[in-house]
């Protein structure tokens, strides 16, 4: 018995070793050279054996460990939110907490504020589209697109008309919303699929008409010299322009630059929650719970009467306005824009965080953003592995957990005693 | 009309390349209904590999340009399908009963670590290829303006006609085609009937990748540059052209192919170079407007 299961694993383990080796002979024993002349090859072959060796090795011990584990006794993680219904709401509140102490905390630095507040955009990003994918259930593969639109309405009302942080913030909202409610449509009739390229297609649109149309958005040189925004009129400068006032002047504190960072923390903390009560109010009202309906049982909704194109609109404007907001952030806190922010990889990541951290869970986007926004963060060091290990956790954790982190999702609303309200 | 013929040529060529791949797309979309987003990937990597072989036969003593090509062309086909069968056994086959949306992001997830992959390993740079096929038939003389179809073009229109040919045979006449289309009707009433599902969908996966393989290869002729990057904007047009075909439909992605290929030619010979993507993406939402199962699609019948 033990015999014959040594043999299957180590013929898999052979077969994997050659798969690997044939996989990486051509894409790893060989490397394009361009010399002045023409183009050449190197040879490395110790990198193919090195690969099906690696390879071989894995499979055999991934095939003795499953003989030696039965599936049904693979160790999962329990499911706390089922267990323990008070858990998230207590959670919830802890992490809200922590963030609202985060730039307090004796180890806090401006590195990790940040840090931070790189994460707190991307949860807010995916805050936004898990009310268009979700609530409402519709696959939206180009939200970058709004976070294009609100970093430049921002930028463009900023520089242009001089108008600040604050009235421009509602603004790029709305014109994000605006563009939503454009695309959204003529498109949102289309099933799941076509809708998914539809929105793709768009993403690439937006961004490829930024990096034309120069006369207006500066084509792919971006737009710099974006105003930074200010608290109550007070600015974060070392030296207050004509009529203002600043913020270290008028709170008697010595001028650092960690105000302005820490204040911007707690700018896109305050969207983000905003964003968070929001999506858990919403899901209370008759739109909310359309979204819901909709998402499970289309045919159902229609023979309820409920209007699913303008449902599913108002689901795409109201993603795309807080991808608006978390855009004019965007611009904000970088004070300089360009095309290549908004690049399909990140409609990528945003949905990614979204059904990553199990779709419909609000507390399992933050998980995901801290995972994959905030962890490859830490290794800059290896910046050109980033992406490779970016996209092979991407696979990893949907191997382990198919539908996402959090995956336990409590109906809004049930039948009879014990109703949650 | 010299240069509208010579678009036509310029739009035929691009879009058989498009259609080639547009297949992979609507083979897998067909039978797992999923958007296999690494696709593009595998043809970027046709494209290198196919490079890679030429160079390996002319190290070796070839010196016809003609065996280096054969010996390319077999090799990218063999090599690329394996990646493509490794793909879905390593990224989709396990998730097979998961939610929607979860092989979705694991072929995203798979198409950022291929590009990576070939980025790390190969470099960043374009890799340039001096032509290899020169000349051609000039096909009208006119003014100011010649109409020329280069030996190239007709070799690719060449050989993506004999693969439509042969691929066409394959799905209608042969046992593992009847199997593919018993599984894409119904996977479950196959899988009763004794068909292996698992081995069928591995099918279509190395098919879909032997046939981007030698869009791949030529691309690299074609154009004569490649980089790690062209898979991305390849995918999501012979995606769309997918779809602009009617997904699931094999015509009509070849025909979405030759569409798609048309309308990039033409836009930007007589509009602007820059907003061709716009164009091709444009026109595909105004099909789904008035034809939301595309041209030449079945109309999904929805069961309560």
């Amino acid at each position: 018995m033990a015999g014959a299961n040594l043999k299957a694993a180590l013929k898999d383990g052979i077969l994997g070793a050659v798969v690997a080796a044939a996989l990486a002979l051509p894409m790893l024993g060989f490397r394009l050279v361009d010399s002045a002349s023409a183009l050449t090859l190197a040879t490395r072959f110790d990198w193919v054996a090195w690969a099906a060796a690696i390879v071989g090795l894995g499979r055999f011990a991934l095939c003795l460990l499953r003989q030696a584990v039965p599936a049904d006794r693979v160790p999962v993680l329990p499911d706390l939110g089922a267990k323990f219904p008070k858990a998230r709401l207590v959670a919830g509140w802890a992490m809200a907490g922590f963030a609202l102490a985060l730039p307090f905390l004796p180890f806090a630095d401006r590195s990790l504020v940040d840090k931070a507040t790189l994460v707190l955009i991307y949860v807010m990003l995916g805050w936004g589209l898990n009310i268009v994918v979700g609530l409402a259930g519709l696959l939206d593969l180009g939200f970058v697109a709004f976070y294009a639109v609100g970093a430049y309405s921002y930028a463009l009302l900023a520089t242009k008309l001089d108008l600040s942080f604050w009235l421009c913030l509602p603004m790029a909202g709305v014109f994000a919303a605006g563009f939503g409610i454009l695309l959204g449509f003529p498109v949102l009739r289309l099933r799941g699929d076509y809708l998914a390229i539809v929105t793709l297609g768009f993403g690439e649109i937006i961004r490829v008409i930024l990096q034309n149309w120069v006369d207006f958005t500066n084509g792919p040189n971006g737009i710099s010299g974006i105003p930074r925004p200010s608290l109550f009129g007070l600015v974060f400068t070392a030296n207050a322009p004509e009529g203002k006032t600043t913020f270290a002047d008028y709170f008697n504190l010595d001028f650092s630059g960690d105000h302005r960072v820490i204040f911007l923390y707690f700018v896109i903390l305050a969207l983000a929650l905003l964003t968070n009560l929001f999506t858990l109010r919403i899901r209370r009202l008759p739109i909310g719970r359309a979204w819901e309906a909709l998402r499970e049982d289309e045919i159902a909704c229609r023979s309820l009467g409920l209007n699913p194109t303008m449902i599913k609109l108002s689901a795409f404007a109201t993603g795309a306005m807080f991808a608006g907001f978390a855009g004019s952030f965007f611009a904000t806190r970088q004070g300089f824009i360009s095309p290549e922010s908004f690049t399909f990889i990140e409609s990528a990541v945003i949905l990614a965080i979204v059904v990553l951290g199990g779709m419909g869970s609000q507390i399992g986007v933050v998980l995901a953003a801290l995972l994959l926004v905030g962890l490859p963060e830490w290794f800059r060091e290896l910046q050109q592995y980033r992406m490779l290990a970016f996209g092979g956790a991407m696979v990893l954790i949907m191997l382990w957990k198919p539908s996402g982190l959090l995956s336990h999702r409590a109906p809004t609303i049930r039948l009879g005693k014990g109703a949650t309200p | 009309m010299e240069y509208f013929l010579q678009q036509l040529i310029n739009g035929l060529t691009l879009g058989a390349i498009y259609g080639l791949i547009a297949i992979g797309y609507t083979m897998v979309y067909g039978i797992i209904r999923m958007i296999n987003f690494a696709h593009g990937e595998i043809y970027m990597l046709g494209a290198f590999i196919s490079l890679i072989a030429f160079l390996v036969s002319t190290l070796l003593g070839g010196t016809s340009v003609a065996f280096g090509l054969l010996a390319a062309l077999v090799s990218t086909m063999v090599l690329t399908a394996l990646y493509g069968w490794a793909v879905e056994r390593v990224a989709y086959r396990p998730l097979r009963n998961a939610p929607k949306l979860a092989p979705l992001i694991s072929a995203i997830g798979m198409s950022i670590v291929l590009q990576n992959f070939s980025q790390l390993t190969q470099g960043a740079r374009v890799k340039p290829l001096p032509p290899l096929f020169k000349g051609g038939i000039e096909l009208m003389h006119g003014e100011t303006f010649s109409v020329n179809l280069s030996y190239l073009q007709m070799t690719i229109m060449a050989l993506t006609v004999a693969l439509m040919v042969v691929f066409t045979w394959v799905i209608t006449r042969t046992s593992l085609g009847r199997a593919q289309r018993a599984t894409e009707q119904d996977m479950k009433m196959a899988a009763l009937l004794g068909v292996n599902t698992d081995r069928i969908i591995s099918a279509t996966f190395v098919m879909g990748a032997t046939l981007a393989s030698v869009a791949g290869l030529m691309v690299t002729l074609y154009y004569g540059v490649i980089d790690f990057y062209i898979g991305f904007l390849a995918g999501i047009k012979a995606f769309t052209a997918a779809v602009l075909g009617g997904i699931g439909s094999l015509p009509g992605a070849m025909l979405g192919g030759l569409l798609i290929g048309l309308i990039e030619a033409f836009w930007s010979g007589y509009f602007s170079i820059e907003y061709k993507d716009v164009a091709a993406f444009s026109i595909l939402v105004l099909v789904l407007l008035f034809r939301p199962t595309g041209l030449l699609g079945r109309p999904e019948v929805e069961k309560i």
